[in-house]
C-alpha cells in the first residue's frame, strides 16, 4: 500500500471573476522511503498541489473533489484538529523562501523546539538534545550558537537548512519540498539536493520534491510527475520519463535544459506561455503552443496509461 | 497525423484609459464611497446656496429678533410666523440659518487653507525631490521637526502671535499642515524622479521646473488626493476646535465650531439644540469627507482591502 | 546601536532649541510686553523701569540668553497673572494632566488592540466591516464634540456621571492624585473617554492593518504547516510581529494626548496644563505659555526617545542593522 495515494484532486479558486480550477483531478502516489519530483512552470498547479496535500490552502482556495489517502487514512474526511496532530509531525513541509517562512521575531532554537513541544510531551533537557540532533543532521556546525540566532543572522543557505531541520525534527514519514532550493545560490543548491537526498536514504522518508527545473529534480527523484495548467501530463519512472519523454511539453522542457554539448547554439525555449487558468482553451491545454496539435486536440485528452507511465495526448512521442 | 500550426488569435485591445479614468471607474463601483461622496456634494451645495436658501440671515440685526430667542426645535416665533426648524440661539437667531452660514464657513476655511497648503507642499516638495542631496536633506529635516509637534500647540501659538481674522487663522492652518504635503509630494516625486523617462527629459535639456511640473508631478497625483481629502477632514476639525477654544476666526463669521461653543453654556439647562444641530453638521461634513479619502485609498491601493 | 541612539539623542536636543528660540521670539519679541505689567498711560520713568526689570532694554540675543541660562536652571520666568514660577505652575498641574493621558492611553489599548486584532484575522466579516466603520467615525468626530455630547448623555440625562472637575486626591509619593478610589475615577472617565476616542480609533485602525499584513505572511503558513494551534498561533507568532507598530503608535500617540487634552480639560473644567495654558494665552500670560510649551515639548522628545527604544528592542532586526 502506498504511503500517499492522491486521486482525481479537484482544488478551485472561488475569486471575485470566476472560479479558477487549480488542480483538475490530479492522481500521483508515493511509496515509504521514495522521491517524486512534480515538475511544472508557475501556474501549473505545483505549489496548489503542496498546499492543497497539507490542507493549508488560504481562501478563496478549497480542496472541491478527490481524495488523499495518507497511509491508510482518508485524509479528506479528517478534523482540523487531525490535521495538526500530523502536520509537523508525520507529514512536514519546506517552503520556498527560508527568510519568509521563519518568524523574524523568534530565535530559531525556540521555532525548532516549539515543533516538538507541540507534538511530544518531553522535558526541556530531550527537547534541547532533539533541537541540537537536528540541526547537526542538517550540517549547521556550532549548533549550540546557532540555536540562539535570529533567521536575519543567517545565511540563506542556513535558513533553509534550518527550514528542513525543522521538518525532520519528529522524524516524519513525508516531506513536501515547495521549490526549496530556487531562492539560493546555485552552489548553495548543490549542497542542499546533495544533503537532503543523503537524509532521505539514510531514513526512508518519502519526499515530494517540487521544482520548476527539470534539472534539478532528475538525479533526485524516482518518479517523476510534469503538471501543466492545473493538470498532469506526464508521469512515470524518471530515468524513463526523461530519456523518452512521451508529451510533447516534457520534450520541450528536457530540450530547454543547457546543455554542455552543443556550444554556440541558442538556447531551445517552448514558443508561448501559459494560459491563464481563468481563460483555459477547451481541449487539451497545451495545444495553442504545440507543433503536433490537431483537430482531435480541441477535447481533453484523456490519461493514456502505458507500460508503468501515464500521459496525456492524444498524439504521444513515438517510443525509441 | 497531420502537421498543424497553432493559430495565435489577434487579441483586441480596449482603448487606453487615462488614470482619471480609472480612478473614476473603479470608485464608482464602491458603494460607501459613492454615497458619502454623494452627501459631500450635496453639503458643498447646500453651503454655496447658504445665502439664497437660509430662511434669515442671522447675522443681519434686522432679521433677528431677541424675544425669539431659546425656542425650541420646530417652534414658530411670538408673530406665529416662521417656523423655526431647529430652534434659535440665545440671540434669537435662526439655527437653521446659522448652520448653513456656518457650514459655508467651515467648509470654504478649510478647502482653501488645505489647498493652499497643497501649494506650498508641492513646491517644497518638488524642489527637494529634483535636487536631492543637501537640499533635500535640509527641507525635509525641516518638515520632519515640524512634523513631530503636536498641531494643536503650532496652531496655538501661531494663533496667539498674529492674533484673530480670518486671514490670520487661515495662515495658521496653511502653516500648520503644509509638512504632510510636502513629505508625501517629495516621497511621490522620488520615486517618480528616479525612473528612466525622467533621465530621458532631462538628457533633452528640458528646464527643471518643467520636468517636475509636466512630468513628474502628474504621476504623484494618485496618494495626494487622499492626502488632501485628509488634511481637508483634519483642517476643518482644528478650525473648529480653535474657534470653540475661542481662537481663531471672529465672532462676526461663526464657523460650526464657534457656533458649538457658544451654545455649550446652554447643555446643562438642557437646550441641547444650539450646540448639538451644529455639531451634527460638522461631524456629517468631516465624517462624509473622511470616508470619501478613506475609500479613495482603498480603490488605490487595493493590497489595503481585503 | 548605542552610537544611533546617542544621534537620536542629539536631534532631540536640536529640536528643543529650534522650539525654544521659536517660542521665544514668538512670544518675548512680538509686541511689547511692558505693557502687561505696567498700563498704556503710565508715567515714562515707571514704562522705563519695568522695562530695565523685565531685561526688555538688553540686545535681543542677550535676551535670548537671560532666557536659556534660566531656563536651564528651571526657571521661567514669573507668570504676570499669579505672581509665582511660571515652571511651579505648570509642574502642579501636571499629574492632573498625566493621569488623564495614562487613563485614555490604557483605555485605547485595551479597546483598541483586541478588536483591531480581531478584525484584521476576519477580513471581510460583518465585525471588520463595522469595527472599520466605527473608526472611521472615532478618527473624525471633533474631540469637543464627543465631550459635549457625553455630558449630555451621562450627566444631564442618565445623571450618571458628574459633568465637569476633578474628583477629591490622595496623595501618592507625594503627588496628588484621583484615581485610587471610585470617588476620583468617576470623575475621570468621561474626560479620559473623550480624549481617548480619537486614539481607540486609530490604534483599532493600526491594529487591524498591521494583523491583516502579519496574518498573511509565509512564517504564519509555516507556523500552521507544523502544527501549531490557533491559540498559540496569536499568540506567539502573530501578535509579537503585530505589536512592533502598534506600540509604536501608542507611545506617539501618547504625547499627543498630552498635547490635545486641552481641548478635553476645558470642556470639562479638569485642572490640568492643558486649562492653564488656555486661560494664559487668553490673558495674555506669556511666561506661563512659554514654560507650557517647554515643557510639553520636553516630554514629547522624551517620549519619542523613548518610543524609539522600545522599537529596537522589539523588534531584534532592527539591533543587528544598527550594531
Amino acid at each position: 500500500m502506498p504511503l500517499l495515494d492522491v486521486r482525481n484532486l479537484v482544488t478551485e479558486f472561488h475569486t471575485g471573476t470566476g472560479v479558477v480550477r487549480a488542480l483538475d483531478r490530479v492522481s500521483f502516489s508515493l511509496e515509504r522511503g521514495r522521491v517524486l519530483g512534480i515538475v511544472g512552470e508557475s501556474g501549473s498547479g505545483k505549489s496548489v498541489t503542496a498546499f492543497s496535500l497539507m490542507n493549508l490552502l488560504d481562501a478563496p482556495g478549497r480542496v472541491a473533489a478527490g481524495e488523499i489517502v495518507f497511509d491508510g487514512e482518508d485524509l479528506r474526511a479528517a478534523s482540523e484538529k487531525r490535521w495538526r496532530a500530523l502536520r509537523g509531525d508525520r507529514m512536514a513541509m519546506v517552503f520556498q523562501d527560508p527568510m519568509m517562512s521563519l518568524n523574524p521575531v523568534l530565535r530559531i532554537g525556540d521555532q525548532l523546539a516549539e515543533t516538538v513541544a507541540i507534538h511530544h510531551k518531553l522535558g526541556k533537557a530531550a527537547i534541547h538534545e532533539r533541537v541540537l540532533g537536528a540541526l547537526r543532521r542538517v550540517g549547521i556546525a556550532a549548533p549550540l550558537e546557532r540555536m540562539r540566532a535570529y533567521p536575519h543572522e543567517l545565511s540563506g543557505g542556513m535558513r533553509q537548512r534550518v527550514a528542513i531541520a525543522n521538518a525532520i525534527i519528529n522524524g516524519p514519514d513525508l516531506i513536501i519540498a515547495d521549490e526549496p532550493t530556487t531562492a539560493l545560490d546555485v552552489t548553495i543548491q548543490a549542497q542542499i539536493l546533495y544533503e537532503m537526498k543523503q537524509l532521505v536514504r539514510n531514513s526512508g522518508t518519502a519526499l515530494v520534491w517540487i521544482t520548476h527545473d527539470i534539472g534539478v529534480v532528475k538525479d533526485l527523484a524516482d518518479d517523476l510527475c510534469v503538471m501543466y495548467a492545473g493538470s498532469v501530463i506526464e508521469y512515470g519512472p524518471v530515468a524513463e520519463v526523461i530519456a523518452s519523454p512521451r508529451h510533447p511539453y516534457t520534450r520541450g522542457l528536457i530540450d530547454s535544459l543547457p546543455n554542455g554539448g552543443a556550444r554556440g547554439q541558442r538556447l531551445y525555449a517552448i514558443p508561448g506561455s501559459t494560459p491563464p487558468l481563468l481563460a483555459l482553451p477547451a481541449g487539451c491545454a497545451f495545444s495553442p503552443r504545440c507543433s503536433r496539435a490537431a483537430a482531435r486536440c480541441d477535447s481533453r485528452p484523456p490519461p493514456w496509461q502505458e507500460a508503468g507511465r501515464e500521459f496525456r495526448c492524444f498524439y504521444p512521442l513515438e517510443r525509441p | 497525423m497531420t502537421l498543424h500550426t497553432p493559430l495565435i488569435e489577434p487579441v483586441r485591445l480596449a482603448p487606453p484609459e487615462t488614470p482619471w479614468r480609472v480612478l473614476a471607474r473603479k470608485f464608482a463601483r464602491r458603494r460607501t464611497g459613492m454615497v458619502a461622496a454623494a452627501f459631500l456634494l450635496l453639503l458643498v451645495l447646500l453651503a454655496l446656496a447658504a445665502p439664497v436658501i437660509a430662511p434669515q440671515n442671522p447675522y443681519d440685526l434686522g432679521q433677528v429678533w431677541i424675544m425669539d430667542n431659546e425656542l425650541p426645535p420646530l417652534s414658530t416665533d411670538l408673530a406665529g410666523e416662521r417656523r423655526f426648524l431647529l430652534g434659535t440661539d440665545g440671540a434669537g437667531r435662526d439655527m437653521a440659518s446659522a448652520i448653513l452660514y456656518g457650514l459655508r464657513i467651515s467648509l470654504g476655511i478649510g478647502m482653501a487653507s488645505a489647498l493652499a497648503a497643497l501649494m506650498v507642499g508641492i513646491v517644497v516638495g518638488l524642489t527637494a525631490a529634483y535636487h536631492g542631496g543637501r537640499i533635500d536633506a535640509l527641507l525635509m529635516r525641516i518638515v520632519d521637526v515640524q512634523l513631530s509637534l503636536p498641531t494643536i500647540l503650532v496652531a496655538l501659538v501661531l494663533l496667539a502671535v498674529l492674533g484673530q481674522g480670518v486671514d490670520k487663522t487661515l495662515m495658521a492652518l496653511v502653516l500648520v499642515q503644509w509638512a504632510t504635503f510636502a513629505r508625501n509630494v517629495r516621497g511621490a516625486a522620488m520615486v517618480e524622479r528616479n525612473k528612466d523617462y525622467i533621465e530621458a527629459a532631462m538628457g533633452q535639456g528640458l528646464p527643471a521646473w518643467r520636468i517636475m511640473l509636466r512630468h513628474v508631478l502628474p504621476n504623484c497625483f494618485a496618494p495626494l488626493i487622499v492626502t488632501t481629502t485628509n488634511q481637508m477632514a483634519s483642517a476643518i476639525t482644528l478650525e473648529a476646535t480653535m474657534s470653540f477654544l475661542g481662537i481663531g476666526l471672529p465672532q462676526t463669521e461663526p464657523s460650526l465650531g464657534l457656533l458649538i461653543s457658544n451654545g455649550f453654556d446652554y447643555i446643562l439647562s438642557h437646550q441641547y439644540w444650539i450646540s448639538v444641530f451644529p455639531g451634527v453638521a460638522l461631524v456629517l461634513l468631516v465624517v462624509s469627507i473622511s470616508v470619501v479619502g478613506d475609500q479613495l485609498r482603498v480603490v488605490l491601493n487595493p493590497k489595503l482591502d481585503a | 546601536m548605542v552610537e544611533m541612539l546617542a544621534r537620536r539623542a542629539l536631534q532631540s536636543v536640536v529640536v528643543v532649541l529650534v522650539m525654544s528660540v521659536l517660542a521665544f521670539v514668538g512670544i518675548n519679541l512680538v509686541g511689547d510686553p511692558v505693557y502687561l505689567l505696567v498700563p498704556p498711560d503710565a508715567p515714562q520713568a515707571e514704562i522705563e523701569r519695568a522695562t530695565r526689570q523685565l531685561g526688555l532694554d538688553l540686545p535681543v540675543h542677550q535676551q535670548y540668553g537671560r532666557f536659556l541660562a534660566n531656563a536651564v536652571q528651571g526657571d521661567l520666568g514669573d507668570s504676570f497673572v499669579f505672581n509665582r514660577p511660571a515652571v511651579a505652575l505648570i509642574l502642579e498641574r501636571m499629574p492632573a494632566t498625566l493621569e488623564l493621558a495614562v487613563m485614555a492611553l490604557l483605555l485605547s489599548a485595551a479597546i483598541g488592540i483586541p478588536f483591531g486584532m480581531w478584525a484584521g484575522m476576519h477580513p471581510g466579516s460583518r465585525v471588520q466591516k463595522v469595527a472599520m466603520g466605527l473608526s472611521i467615525l472615532g478618527v473624525s468626530v471633533p474631540v469637543f464634540w464627543l465631550g459635549l455630547i457625553l455630558i449630555m448623555l451621562f450627566s444631564v440625562a442618565l445623571g450618571w456621571l458628574p459633568s465637569g472637575g476633578r474628583g477629591p486626591t490622595t496623595s501618592l509619593l507625594g503627588v496628588q492624585v484621583s484615581f485610587l478610589g471610585w470617588d476620583g475615577i468617576q470623575f475621570m472617565l468621561l474626560p479620559a473617554l473623550t480624549l481617548a476616542l480619537h486614539n481607540i480609533a486609530l490604534v483599532m485602525r493600526i491594529t487591524e492593518a498591521s494583523t491583516r499584513e502579519v496574518a498573511g505572511q509565509e512564517y504564519v503558513r509555516f507556523a500552521r504547516a507544523k502544527g501549531v494551534g490557533p491559540l498559540r498561533l496569536i499568540w506567539r507568532h502573530i501578535a509579537p510581529n503585530v505589536m512592533i507598530p502598534v506600540v509604536t503608535v501608542l507611545g506617539l500617540e501618547f504625547a499627543h494626548l498630552i498635547a490635545f487634552s486641552l481641548v478635553t480639560e476645558t470642556i470639562f473644567a479638569w485642572p490640568g496644563m492643558g486649562k492653564l495654558i488656555i486661560d494664559s494665552l487668553l490673558q495674555l500670560d506669556r511666561p506661563v505659555v512659554v514654560a507650557y510649551l517647554m515643557v510639553v515639548l520636553l516630554l514629547y522628545v522624551l517620549i519619542n526617545f523613548v518610543v524609539d527604544v522600545l522599537y529596537l528592542i522589539l523588534d531584534p532586526r532592527l539591533r543587528a542593522r544598527s550594531a
